[in-house]
């Protein structure tokens, strides 16, 4: 929903990024304000994912010129885990398998590690309990699944459906999902969007990175931004995500090259 | 990456320190003069004498091991100190108020308590300070039951046909030359015996503690649980800081009769040289149990941080029908640290049953290998052994390996082995860190619930004692 007086919440300015050496962001520029839902779309190697891991915090990601503001704050400066509780949230692509921690035991002390940024004291296990029990129903999820170790053994949409859980216990300022539609039948996807869209609200923002226009369909974006060679080179409405997929990416390509070079 | 992972390392070794009290020290070197020397301080009957002495003429005729998976430079037993004992313990106290206050502060700045109204309640704590036994906790309370729980010096004064009976049945004097080593110059330890049919009515524990920095420890512990008893027993252990290597060559032996079960936990913390690998403890101990009887059980479970080398496999020889062996194990390596350690399981009775899960943490530079042998003997019909050897790497530059050795002499038997090797990476951090965990608490998530299994198995005391000491040990390894 856009509401041109809202805050802004994110604000990047021309980003430039390496990885091993290699710039893969060159130029990167965009604002995001409350109550607003962003696709970043763009073929493999466009910079999508790595401007997200960049955001997060990744250390393999080394910020090489501009900045990132997020809600006033200058989130370079800020550790992969401070950038957490602060309010960014990055659903994982390929989310994490961790042996022998519970998914329980790892959402309370996500939870609680966010409440002691905010200076609130812990919650304990009983409390914590009840808490998770309601955010299930956002995704559909049985309880049996905090019991088991985080991601081992969870199927594509499990993994996918653990994310957003975890987004509905911690309630980021900021969701990136990072292909999150990726790997997932449609009823998958159906449960996948539904819960993205039970926690937008207007003090909220979300970016989804994807390569389809397909899970767009439930979660319908306000803007959409195109990404080729590390920037954003077109943005548009939903009707943009529509248009490339039927006319494919090439013309957006084309018309950004001759936009270029004339 | 490597230089992030491994800069969470290094946590300073806070059992460091060296309490100043006048020790009453033989010369250095080993000879026969020696061994009857510390025979003679310790006025032992002249069986224990005849026991020594053969051993070590046993010792003259062995060699070092050089199998293990270890480096180390060639050890000078003529430059060791074979008995060290604090002067004020010469004479027999008769109660823990005659114990030297600076020891009880030694004991208490270890957090082992054993003044009365400190000590720990529920645990008989027998604290061993270099080579004597200084004190241990609820005797009497113990004694109404008929379990008896002292140091081997005095178990030799009072009750030296039990110890004639049992000492050297398990581990032979010949067995290996660390342990010939010890049965020829071991200068105290713990003594358990556990009538028919009694449980235990508290845990027993063992602090040892090594302070001289020449000296080496030689401990030898013998717990003897008659049929239908039970005793669950925990040892620790800690050393000051100094640059020099120090020998530990303890010996361990339980024996379980029909029905009897013993639940022996370790707790290993020695110190382990700094971070180029100077000083620390060599620790070369050989720890085995005998089921004797039928449906007897043997469990050993470890929690092993210390050590510069620690060389060492609690092991269960299975001769009663139905016994049980089993072994837990947590080992963990840091800096330069290197571990060879794992399990024996001799399969001799029918139906009897072994165990064995081995997580294994390797950090920094250090080597961590389990090394295992499960043998099934001819008459072990239907015979069952399980083992699990988990490696967990921190870092690049760390090494784990598993030897598993199994030799099955009965077709009935069955054998199962898994084994993995996982890395804690910068992925699986950064994971942790999007959710707004920290490095550090990301590890020691990782960690405990890798080693859960085994952690399980320790008292519960010692469950949360062992999950913070890892934590601890691996500060920095991350970040």
């Amino acid at each position: 929903m856009i509401n041109e007086n809202s805050d802004i919440i994110l604000s990047v300015r021309d980003l430039r990024a390496n990885v091993d050496g290699t710039e893969i962001l060159k130029g990167l520029n965009l604002e995001v304000r409350a109550g607003e839902i962003h696709a970043i779309m763009g073929l493999n190697g466009s910079g999508k994912s790595t401007f997200s891991k960049v955001l997060a915090g990744h250390p393999d990601y080394e910020v090489t010129g501009g900045d990132i503001h997020f809600k006033g704050q200058d989130l370079l400066e800020l550790d992969p885990h401070d950038r957490a509780t602060a309010g960014i949230f990055l659903a994982f692509q390929y989310p994490l398998e961790i042996p022998g921690v519970s998914n329980r035991d790892f959402l309370r002390v996500a939870f609680n590690a966010h409440r002691k940024a905010r200076g609130e004291d812990e919650i304990d296990v009983f409390d914590f309990d009840d808490l998770i029990e309601e955010k299930l129903d956002v995704v559909k999820m049985d309880a049996s699944f905090l019991d088991r170790s985080v991601n081992e053994g969870f199927s594509g949409g499990e993994k996918k459906r653990n994310e957003i859980l975890q987004m509905a216990l911690l309630e980021p300022a900021l969701a990136i999902l990072d292909e999150t539609d990726s790997g997932l039948d449609i009823d998958a996807l159906k449960t996948v969007a539904g819960g993205v869209n039970q926690l937008s609200t207007p003090d909220n923002a979300v970016v989804l990175i994807t390569h389809y226009q397909r899970m767009l369909d439930y979660i319908v974006p306000d803007y959409v931004h195109v990404m080729a060679d590390g920037r954003i080179i077109t943005t548009g409405g939903k009707d943009l995500a529509k248009e490339l997929e039927s006319r494919g990416y090439e013309w957006v390509m084309k018309e950004f090259r001759t936009g270029v070079t004339a | 990456m490597s230089a992030s992972v491994q800069s969470l390392v290094s946590q300073p070794y806070k059992y460091g320190f060296t309490t100043n009290i006048e020790a009453d020290v033989i010369p250095r070197g080993l000879s026969e003069d020696v061994v009857r020397m510390i025979s003679a301080k310790k006025n032992e009957p002249e069986f224990m004498l005849e026991f020594r002495l053969r051993a070590y003429r046993k010792w003259l005729t062995m060699a070092e091991p050089t199998w293990p998976n270890v480096k180390y430079p060639p050890v000078d037993y003529q430059n060791i100190i074979y008995y060290s004992a604090p002067k004020t313990q010469a004479k027999k106290l008769g109660s823990l108020d005659e114990v030297d206050p600076t020891m009880l502060e030694t004991f208490e700045k270890l957090g082992i308590p054993l003044s009365e109204q400190k000590r720990l309640a529920n645990v008989a704590v027998d604290a061993i300070f270099d080579s004597v036994s200084i004190a241990t906790t609820y005797k009497e309370k113990l004694a109404e039951s008929g379990v008896i729980f002292c140091s081997i010096s005095e178990a030799l004064q009072e009750h030296s046909d039990l110890v004639e009976k049992y000492l050297g049945t398990v581990v032979p004097i010949g067995d290996n030359y660390f342990a010939a080593l010890n049965s020829a110059v071991f200068s105290d330890g713990s003594f358990v015996y556990i009538p028919k049919d009694t449980q235990c009515p508290m845990d027993l524990s063992t602090y040892f503690r090594i302070n001289n920095g020449d000296s080496g420890q030689f401990e030898r512990t013998l717990i003897v649980a008659e049929s239908g008893s039970s005793v669950t027993y925990l040892e620790g252990c800690t050393a000051p800081m100094y640059d020099s290597n120090q020998l530990h060559a303890a010996i361990v032996e339980l024996v379980a009769m029909d029905d009897a079960s013993i639940n022996y936990s370790t707790v290993q913390n020695w110190f382990a040289g700094d971070e180029n690998g100077k000083g620390g403890i060599y620790n070369f101990v050989t720890k085995r149990g005998l089921c004797a009887g039928k449906n007897s059980k043997i469990s050993w479970t470890q929690v092993e941080t210390g050590s510069a080398i620690t060389w060492k496999y609690p092991s269960c020889v299975l001769v009663g029908d139905n016994s049980v062996g089993e072994f837990y194990s947590v080992a963990l390596t840091n800096n330069m640290q290197q571990a060879d350690t794992g399990t024996k399981m001799v399969h001799v009775g029918k139906n009897t049953r072994s165990t064995i899960i081995s997580k294994g943490i390797s950090a920094a530079k250090s080597k961590n290998s389990y090394r295992g042998l499960v043998k099934i003997g001819p008459k072990a019909e239907g015979a069952r052994n399980y083992s699990q050897c988990d490696s967990m790497l921190i870092g690049d530059t760390s090494s784990a390996n598993t030897f598993p050795y199994i030799q099955v002499q009965n077709s009935t038997a069955q054998v199962e082995h898994e084994a993995s090797t996982s890395k804690i990476g910068e992925d699986q951090l950064f994971y942790f860190a999007q959710r707004g965990i920290s490095p550090e608490d990301a590890v020691s998530m990782i960690i405990s619930g890798f080693c859960r299994d085994v952690f399980n198995k320790l008292p519960m005391e010692f469950a949360a004692e062992a999950d913070k000491l890892l934590a601890l040990k691996l500060e920095n390894t991350v970040g």
